[in-house]
């Protein structure tokens, strides 16, 4: 019993990361309509930029809110700058774009920090905490937490204020939004700022565990679509319980399964997504569009 | 009038055979001009691997410090390296770029078991040498078959034979865990960690477990590996998830008996992050000197490397071991190529690197030398045991030398 | 039916300039111009699914890694002939894309894309567990194949050829499945589902069939290359590569035929140039090429000669010297 708590308490704390950046991936998604394979460079560059700070002798507090003003301020200049002329493309056309801000970023952070890992502190205690025999960290806590509190605060952005029910509107129907008076433009450029910080909390939330170092969130990156795609697209709350599930049932899967072991983790982790699509196409939480004809 | 005719004929006939000299001289030194050794790499400075990149940097920047001290025998060195992102087909493509486009003269250090699986048999159907690859699989060493490919660095098998060996001696009656990363590298280091357990692999392995290179974290398995009652733990890690495995083992209370890879041995980018006292204890098999180990702040070794990597290589990082271990193979190829004297033909390149008794290098521990002969293709074969002592790395025991006890 | 002439004798000769290139290029540019042959057929591939057939797939790798994987299996195990395992590679490919197929048939646009994507992240993990078959994460090397019947040709210029030869024969069939009955239902799936569905096309028959047929022409570019490369391993068959083929698609042009070979160019010798422009970073390099094609072309290299052709055609028709009502030719008005 004690082994199936640690494990479930492993995967939350895991699922934790990966609902962090997916909800970044929602939040563009929704905003923009454009799956952005973007955001987890993204964060990484802004957990770069944090270390930097921190490395000047920045106390970490001041730093992690510089970084995310930082954040914000870059999500909107790649939107209007980068983004912008592309955006009545195909829809292809502008994932590419961001596919090469992606490779940008990448050997951008590459160049100007090398490749060698760098330790990232948490702030966070660092001494072990217990519950009877099981064993937790009080950053995975932490985490959660804050994980938790930027859900709590998007929710209430989108739902309680009339910036949020702007953008909500400029994304679900953009002709009428104009006619209403709402810059379009500036909301979709809004939903980068806002994703970027999404990004910069996840990155320097994982950088803890998994040490800075340029390929920090690819392997995030893909785990975060596909908490997001159990959760659904459309859902911040999906995709943050999307996580979740996915990181429980990995570890659950990896220890009691034995035939599978841990050598098929991950692709027992994808068939599970690509099963749960089949019984519901948009997701668990994801919302069906239905189209009139 | 006849006479003059003879002149031209002998004239015309001394040219044609200085041609012809000089035509069946350049064919057998390829990449070689008076003035000049082409030496290719490839190295993956983008993708997942790119952190081994900097090995590629080093060894330019090393082959540069010898250009400014005047060459070999009159000869600059023109280092082509290219990127392979560690893309099979991609090395593929660059090698033969390197080859047959470049014209080079040899193929040093290309780095990674799988780009290097995939031109070995192009390699030695060329005839190109294929020196000192950067990889620590064991089939580099077959004079035989691949008489064109040398390893260089003790390969993983031997070091996991190392470990088993310790085990079977010092707990011969533990329950062992082993954390492996689930590629080339991992598995042989599993392998050779079975093989030199040999009958009691199946009675004191009690748990395996395995992680990606793209996995977030790897506390679960660490978890598990607790679970099992293991009280001796094989981590075969890449330092990014060495820093976790100790971390976790230690804050879960789990003290097994620790046997770290050689990969994961870095003082600065390990062991510090980890913490210092939960690495207490941790055994590895060493065959450099570990760069942030305060124990060789004054050895001549490491200082001549910090005054190089800080005059011709200042963006190359000072706690990166890899920058130390393309220092240290970029000396021994840069004596391989003296040794060449003015022939530098690629069989003399080959035979040269075939026949290095006791080469010392700055940077390898006292006592570790580089041998090769006709029938041996293993530069290292010795490596040390230590233990972290909350400090630095204790050497213990004897120098374990694979090509003997073979 | 005059513009039929032109573009007839222009591809045949594309044609004989492609024929007439292994005697001229080193065996190292056949190489390149190989694999460029072996993406365009990928490539295809993906087109059809996705550009005509609207169907997004980010994990068109994973059928390039079967098609290679099972060319290389059958001829390390079974000593196969080569040439065999590149049909049988196309028809399991084909098999395996329309079971695939069929439950995709629920999932719509991003989520599909997802759900490829995922079939794409679980290659690698898959090929390393079966272990016995694959070789694992060592991988299989392979024998670089001969010319047969004692041709004078290299082994390069020999799969040159051969490889030239698959893609002019799986072109001109898609060409004319694209161009028929079959591609105006497909285009019609991809513009009005439910349109094409009243109409009385088959939607859910010709949208597994399309996943199938995409998948086996990327599977046999997959056995192609597992001759031409020599060697497979999971390192080369993960996600990357299926991001690279979306990239090669979508610069050459959706829903075109010749889009599949400016794109192919451009995977192949792009990031090389970008290793030659900047040796810091070249993939900032690359990104930076990206983002300026989709800014000047963002129908892709094909779509912007189409536009340009469509351009001249109208510029054309209005210098032609057809009589037109001017001012002087009109009849005087009564005021």
């Amino acid at each position: 019993m004690d082994i199936f708590v640690q494990q479930v308490v492993s995967g939350l704390a895991t699922g934790g990361i990966y609902a962090s950046l997916a909800l970044a991936l929602v939040m563009i998604y929704q905003a923009t309509d454009v799956v952005s394979f973007t955001q987890g460079e993204m964060a990484m560059f802004s957990t770069y930029l944090c270390w930097t700070m921190l490395n000047a002798g920045v106390p970490y507090w001041v730093a992690f809110l510089a970084t995310l003003a930082l954040s914000f301020v870059g999500g909107i200049v790649i939107q209007r700058v980068i983004i912008r002329p592309v955006e009545q493309a195909p829809i292809l056309t502008i994932v590419i774009v961001t596919l090469g801000l992606l490779v940008i970023f990448n050997s951008l952070a590459g160049w100007i920090w090398t490749y060698v890992q760098k330790p990232f502190p948490s702030p966070f205690p660092s001494k072990p905490l217990r519950a009877g025999n099981v064993f937790f960290s009080a950053h995975d806590i932490g985490a959660i937490g804050i994980t938790l509190v930027v859900l709590l605060c998007i929710y209430v952005f989108f739902r309680f204020t009339p910036l949020g029910l702007a953008m909500r509107a400029a994304a679900h129907n953009p002709v009428s939004s104009r006619l209403v008076g709402i810059r379009v433009g500036w909301m979709l450029a809004l939903g980068w700022g806002l994703a970027a910080v999404f990004g910069a909390v996840a990155g320097m939330m994982v950088a803890p565990n998994l040490t800075l170092e340029p390929n920090l969130m690819g392997g995030v990156q893909i785990y975060a679509f596909a908490a997001a795609t159990l959760g659904g697209f459309t859902s911040p709350g999906g995709a943050v319980l999307g996580g979740f599930i996915v990181g429980v049932v990995e570890n659950l899967v990896g220890t009691y399964v034995s035939f599978i072991g841990t050598e098929l983790k991950f692709t027992v982790a994808l068939a599970l997504i690509i099963v749960v699509l089949l019984v519901k196409p948009t997701g668990l939480f994801g919302t069906t569009v239905v189209k009139r004809v | 009038m006849a006479f003059t005719r003879k002149l031209c004929a002998v004239m015309l006939a001394v040219g044609v055979s200085t041609l012809a000299l000089a035509a069946a001289v350049s064919a057998q030194t390829v990449g070689v001009t008076a003035t000049e050794i082409k030496i290719g790499n490839t190295n993956p400075y983008s993708g997942p691997a790119s952190a081994y990149g900097t090995i590629g940097k080093v060894i330019g920047a090393y082959f540069k410090k010898v250009n400014d001290d005047g060459g070999i025998n009159g000869r600059k060195i023109n280092y082509i390296t290219y990127d392979d992102g560690y893309a099979p087909p991609k090395t593929v493509e660059m090698v033969r770029k390197l080859v047959e486009a470049d014209q080079v003269a040899l193929l040093f250090q290309t780095l990674g078991t799988p780009p290097n699986s995939a031109i070995h048999k192009y390699m030695n159907q060329q005839k190109v040498p294929h020196l000192f690859v950067a990889t620590g699989a064991t089939k580099w060493n077959d004079p035989k078959n691949f008489p064109w490919t040398m390893g260089f660095q003790p390969n993983y098998q031997t070091e996991g034979r190392v470990y088993a060996a310790d085990v079977l001696k010092k707990h011969p009656n533990a329950k062992v865990g082993i954390l492996y990363q689930n590629d080339d590298y991992g598995k042989d280091y599993l392998k050779g960690f079975e093989d030199g357990m040999g009958e009691a692999a199946k009675k004191m392995i009690v748990m395996k477990q395995s992680y990606e290179v793209t996995d977030p974290t790897i506390d679960s398995q660490i978890v598990n590996l607790k679970n099992s009652g293991a009280t001796v733990f094989f981590n075969i890690t890449i330092p990014k998830f060495a820093v976790q495995a100790i971390k976790k083992a230690h804050d879960i209370g789990w003290k097994p008996v620790h046997y770290l890879n050689n990969v994961s041995s870095s003082l600065a980018t390990v062991l510090k992050p980890a913490g210092l006292e939960a690495s207490k204890d941790l055994i590895t098999a060493l065959y450099m000197k570990e760069v942030t180990d305060p124990q060789w702040r004054n050895d001549k070794g490491f200082t001549d490397w910090v005054a190089f990597m800080k005059k011709y290589y200042p963006e190359g990082a000072l706690d990166d071991q890899a920058n130390a271990y393309g220092y240290n193979v970029a000396i021994l190829m840069t004596l391989v190529l003296k040794q060449c004297g003015n022939d530098l033909s690629r069989e003399n390149l080959m035979k040269q690197a075939a026949s290095l008794k006791n080469v010392e290098l700055p940077l390898l521990l006292p006592g570790i030398k580089v041998n090769t002969s006709p029938t041996d293709f293993a530069p290292i074969e010795q490596e040390q045991l230590a233990r972290f002592n909350g400090e630095k790395w204790d050497l213990y025991g004897e120098i374990f030398d694979a090509f003997r006890k073979n | 039916m005059t513009s039929r002439l032109p573009r007839l004798l222009g591809l045949l000769a594309l044609a004989g300039v492609a024929c007439a290139l292994p005697f001229f290029l080193t065996n190292f540019r056949l190489f390149q111009f190989t694999q460029v042959y072996i993406y365009a057929i990928a490539i295809l591939g993906l087109n059809m699914l996705t550009g005509y057939n609207g169907q997004f797939s980010l994990g068109h790798g994973a059928f390039y890694a079967i098609g290679a994987y099972v060319s290389a299996i059958m001829m390390d195990r079974w000593n196969v002939h080569y040439a065999w395992t590149i049909p049988v590679a196309g028809v399991l490919c084909l098999v395996v894309g329309f079971l695939f197929g069929l439950p995709a048939l629920r999932l719509e646009g991003l989520y599909l894309a997802l759900a490829t994507f995922s079939l794409a992240l679980a290659v690698p993990q898959i090929l390393k567990y079966f272990e016995h078959w694959t070789g694992g994460s060592q991988g299989l090397v392979l024998n670089k194949p001969n010319a047969p019947f004692g041709l004078k040709l290299n082994p390069d210029q020999w799969l040159y050829f051969l490889t030239l030869a698959v893609l002019v024969l799986l072109f001109w069939l898609g060409a004319n499945l694209m161009r028929g009955r079959v591609g105006r239902a497909v285009v019609a799936i991809r513009d009005n589902h439910i349109a094409a569905e009243a109409m009385g096309v088959n939607t859910s028959l010709y949208k597994s069939l399309v996943f199938g047929v995409s998948a086996a022409y990327t599977g046999v570019a997959g056995a192609l290359s597992a001759s031409v490369i020599a060697y497979v391993a999971p390192d080369s068959f993960n996600v990357f590569l299926s991001i690279t083929l979306l990239i090669g698609a979508v610069i050459g042009g959706m829903a075109s035929i010749s889009g599949a070979i400016f794109g192919a160019l451009f995977i192949q010798f792009v990031p090389n140039w970008a290793q030659d422009i900047s040796k810091a970073a070249p993939w900032a390099i690359f990104g930076v090429f990206l983002i300026v094609f989709m800014y000047v072309m963002p129908f892709g290299i094909a779509g912007a000669i189409r536009l340009l052709w469509i351009r001249t055609r109208r510029s054309r028709v209005a210098l032609s010297p057809e009589p037109r009502e001017t001012a002087a030719t009109q009849a005087p008005r009564a005021t």
